[in-house]
């Protein structure tokens, strides 16, 4: 087979490239839009799945070039940076064809295809970001693409969520240049490095490593929406559809969640990170997260706070694994990072498909949707057992490693943890399939008869990832699926 | 190599006469302002490709070396310089085509082009004199242009402004001419190695700060900056990018100069400079979130700008002087390519809709969507946030700071961040909202021409980010100028 030592580069292209050709697209060019971005998401796709296994098969691919004396640009395709953007190249497709056809007729598509490319960019950049430095870089271009997004709809209640969701991840972006900036001067380099670089600092001066941990850990918290930093998430909500789903799914709070492994994994080194005391605070500090996001989620009625509450607690979980310091913990993070995200795309795409067929966005509103629209609510349906962990969806698996790896690191708390969250799951997400599937809907709502009208492109997203949740539930041993190249992983970041 | 074909001597005398020709021949002024550019930019590169090769550059002017006659000499850094005025120049003229085609703006035609080429002739010289004389009359040079180009809209507020801005440029040179005298009295010669050379002594250290305090009302460093924001603000939009981003930099890079050869006496003046630094960032920054006017606010964020190059000057004392020149000189190009693009980007947003008041942009059913990009892209540069290099060089600023234990000035940094943001957003917010118009918003339709030129120069600004290895590498060539001799 072909040898292209550029193939980082060309899968991030893909998207880069896009943007400005989208921007430059006049808004009437509907169809040459919807072609390029479909185009170029199917070739990113293929793009990534080559690469996945060059380097399943041993390459290495490493690309870098100085920006400053002694400081790089450097973009690396490690198992860890594969597994973030096959997420994200899988659901940058899914979530195209379903933009397409959520946005049709809508104004400014234009604009918002630019930024959605970029934005997707920003992700495959931070996955591939082979130092702290670079992953500054692509981090501080994700936020700016995002908000864009976020204040699609232009109006003031948009515009006020915006400014809170600049304020808050602006705010952890210039922590994270300012711990970036920290770690090039007490360690002499921002690499990624399994075992870590801090190992020296750490023996001499274990205070400014500690400070330096809780400043870098504070500033990727913003974006991985971690206790007390998590208001922005549920407010951003006001974004359209497709937006939350991707911010909640691959972007904005993985991003954040995959940052927290690579500077426990990579800057800091688990051992390290062990001796200095850290990780168990950390696991408590996720552990708060996720009853707190599980808890408010329960009081929730519109349906997308109450899914934005969940993401909250359930992206705590990869932080929860990351920090148990044990190699089956670590597992269960890596697999809830696809688990996770391909779960709650489900259940946004759904949630947007109800609001745009049925015009239901409360809670109280879903009585008798699932025969309104039982395909979405089937998906939808899949999703928050798999979310609550049922076996053998996606999120049992996760859970289940988790619950193993507490018990390995001699945390029991875990476990009581995990049941807790679990049985908070099942409080605010049962009520919704109860309403869907056993509550009848003419009491609710004053009848628009018939079936309601969703075209095929919003139709089929939320069902795809919803057979993704059972196919990486039930089939988590095979080849290929995210749990085995999870493992592949977790052999790299402990050295074994 | 004949003298009179050396890119020095091109780079100052092309303009020149394009200067008289344009000023002699109206109706081709344009022309000709455009030729002299793609000239003088030509000369410029061929100048910075020799510096590459051979290092630095000096040719005595006239046959006579200094003492006694004049010399030009080009290293790393004035080339940099040169670079910079020149490509962002010839992209401001390529606006100025379009932003001074109206009917009314006959005269504003008519006289821009001499003033401008007049500029680029003092501006060239700073950046090629190797004695404070020659400075001298070059910053008179840039002076008389600067503020003609201020009142060449021709409305009241900005001749109000233009005359404030002539009293603090007469005040500014006067200060340093008499700097200048002080020099000669006390070493009896002018010119950089002279002044090396020269003994510390009390009378110096009175020229010094009589010159430095003449270039910080020049180039406006709180609290010196009073005459900036009215002055930016209401020139015509290619006037406003060619003294915002060009014109206080010349001031900046004589400090930048004379504090290489006369360094600094002591930390407590270091330290001043970097505390009036701070200050402009944070009365600049209070300034631009009170702003009503979108090109006032655009002017405060260069008062804040020029706040932040001294603060990098300053970032690591006494000590650190010998790097920190660098993390100055980088922000110094980043500023002056991303602030021609904002001005130029916001001169354009006023003449599509018409007014610029912030307060109502997002009232306008017109959206010149490619300008306002222009504009958040330069807003990213100015920001400081990656890769454009105006990030880079805040990175550099912060990481001297650290490094010598100077937090002060990352906390300040960090809170000029913070409110760029908070500024800059009051604009970018307007342009994305759209539930206060009244009429149908017009359709967004793709690339226009007219965008072309601050779009590449807000383009460069955020590219150059990527760019920066070679640079520093760039400026350094032939630096210090001490071991050139």
């Amino acid at each position: 087979m072909m040898d292209a030592p550029l193939l980082p580069l060309f899968i991030l292209m893909t998207s880069l490239l896009a943007a400005p050709i989208l921007f430059a697209l006049p808004e009437r060019s509907a169809r040459l839009r919807t072609g390029i971005n479909l185009s170029m998401a199917a070739l990113k796709v293929a793009l990534v799945g080559w690469l996945s296994l060059k380097v399943s098969q041993g390459g290495i691919y490493d690309l870098r070039f100085e920006m400053l004396p002694g400081l790089e640009f450097k973009l690396q395709a490690d198992p860890l940076a594969i597994l973030f953007i096959a997420l994200s190249a899988v659901l940058w497709l899914i979530t195209t064809v379903y933009s397409v056809g959520y946005l049709e007729h809508g104004p400014h598509r234009a604009r918002f295809f630019g930024f959605f490319s970029l934005c997707v960019a920003a992700t495959v950049g931070i996955a591939m970001s082979g130092n702290l430095f670079t992953f500054l870089l692509f981090y501080e271009l994700l936020t700016l693409a995002t908000y864009p997004l976020v204040i699609h709809r232009g109006d003031a209640a948009s515009l006020r969520a915006g400014r809170i969701y600049l304020i808050y991840t602006l705010a952890g972006g210039l922590v994270l240049l300012l711990g970036t900036l920290g770690l090039w001067v007490l360690a002499g380099t921002t690499d990624f490095v399994p075992g870590g670089v801090l190992a020296d600092v750490v023996a001499e001066t274990p205070l400014a490593a500690k400070l330096l941990f809780v400043v870098l850990i504070g500033a990727l918290g913003v974006k991985a929406a971690l206790f007390p930093f998590h208001a922005w998430l549920p407010i951003a909500m006001v974004a359209p559809a497709p937006v939350s789903a991707l911010l909640h799914a691959v972007a904005v709070v993985k991003a954040g969640a995959f940052g927290i492994m690579r500077v426990v994994y990579e800057v800091f080194g688990i051992e390290t990170a062990q001796a200095l005391g850290v990780t168990v605070p950390l696991a408590v500090l996720a552990g708060i997260t996720i009853i707190y996001g599980s808890l408010r989620a329960i009081t929730q009625d519109d349906i997308k706070k109450r899914l934005a509450y969940s993401t909250v607690s359930q992206v705590s979980y990869i932080t929860l694994g990351v920090a148990l310091a044990s190699p089956i913990a670590a597992t269960g993070a890596l697999a809830h990072l696809i688990h996770q995200g391909l779960m709650k795309i489900t259940m946004f795409m759904a949630a947007g498909n109800l609001a745009e067929g049925l015009g239901v966005k409360r809670v109280s509103q879903m009585d008798g949707v699932g025969r309104a629209m039982p395909g979405t609510m089937l998906a939808f349906s899949l999703a928050a057992l798999g979310m609550i962990g049922l076996p053998p969806l996606a999120g049992f698996v996760s859970k289940w490693y988790l619950a193993q790896g507490g018990l390995e690191a001699g945390q029991d708390w875990v476990i009581a943890l995990l049941l807790g969250s679990s049985l908070l799951n099942a409080i605010y997400f049962l009520p919704m399939l109860h309403r869907a599937w056993f509550c009848d809907a003419a009491a609710q709502r004053d009848g628009a008869p018939g079936r309601p009208r969703i075209g095929w492109m919003l139709a089929a997203p939320p069902i795809t990832t919803a057979v993704l949740v059972l196919v990486a539930g039930g089939f988590a041993n095979a080849p290929f699926s995210p749990l085995e190249w999870t493992r592949f992983i977790v052999a790299i970041e402990y050295q074994e | 190599m004949t003298p009179d074909l050396d890119p020095m001597i091109l780079a100052i005398f092309l303009p020149l006469f394009g200067a008289i020709a344009a000023f002699m021949l109206p109706r081709a002024a344009a022309v000709i302002g455009l030729v002299t550019l793609a000239m003088t930019t030509g000369a410029v590169f061929w100048l910075a490709q020799r510096v590459l090769a051979t290092g630095a550059v000096i040719v005595p002017l006239g046959g006579w070396g200094a003492p006694l006659g004049i010399d030009l000499r080009a290293d790393g850094l004035s080339v940099a310089m040169l670079l910079l005025t020149s490509a962002v120049g010839f992209l401001v003229s390529v606006a100025a085509l379009d932003s001074l085609k109206g009917a009314d703006q006959a005269r504003q035609r008519q006289y821009f082009w001499p003033l401008w080429l007049l500029l680029l002739t003092g501006m060239n010289g700073v950046y090629l004199s190797t004695d404070i004389f020659n400075l001298y009359v070059m910053i008179e040079v840039i002076a008389l242009a600067a503020v003609g180009l201020t009142v060449l809209s021709g409305t009241k507020a900005a001749l109000r402004a233009g005359l404030e801005y002539m009293y603090a440029s007469i005040l500014g040179a006067l200060l340093f001419l008499m700097g200048v005298g002080f020099v000669y009295m006390q070493a009896g010669q002018l010119d950089f190695a002279g002044l090396i050379a020269a003994e510390p002594s009390a009378a110096m250290s009175a020229a010094l700060a009589l010159m430095i305090v003449g270039l910080l009302l020049k180039t406006a460093l709180f609290p010196l900056h009073f005459w900036l924001p009215a002055a930016h603000a209401n020139a015509t939009a290619p006037a406003s990018a060619l003294l915002s981003g060009l014109v206080v930099k010349a001031a900046l890079y004589i400090f930048l100069r004379l504090t290489t050869y006369m360094p600094l006496p002591d930390e407590i003046l270091i330290t001043l400079i970097g505390a009036l630094g701070a200050g402009a960032v944070l009365w600049g920054g209070v300034q631009a979130l009170r702003a009503e006017r979108l090109k006032l606010l655009v002017a405060w964020s260069t008062v804040v700008q020029i706040g932040l190059i001294f603060i990098a000057f300053a970032r690591a004392g006494q000590v650190g002087l010998a790097e920190s020149w660098k993390a100055a000189a980088l922000l110094i190009l980043a500023h002056g390519v991303a602030k021609a693009a904002m001005f130029l980007a916001a001169g354009r947003i006023k003449d599509e809709i018409g007014h610029d008041r912030i307060r109502d942009l997002d009232r306008a059913p017109v959206r010149p969507t490619l300008a306002q990009f222009t504009f958040a892209l330069a807003a990213i540069s100015l920001i400081g946030l990656p890769p454009s290099l105006g990030f880079i060089g805040k990175w550099s600023l912060m990481e001297g700071a650290m490094s010598a234990g100077y937090w002060h000035w990352v906390v300040i940094t960090m809170i000029g961040t913070l409110m760029s943001v908070a500024y800059f957003s009051r604009v970018l917010s307007a342009f994305l909202r759209f539930d206060r118009v009244r009429a149908p918003v017009g359709e967004h339709q793709g690339w226009a021409l007219a965008d072309a030129a601050p779009l590449t120069l807000a383009l460069t600004a955020i590219g150059l980010g990527l760019m920066a290895a070679p640079i520093l590498r760039f400026i350094e060539i032939g630096y210090p100028f001490g071991a050139a001799l």
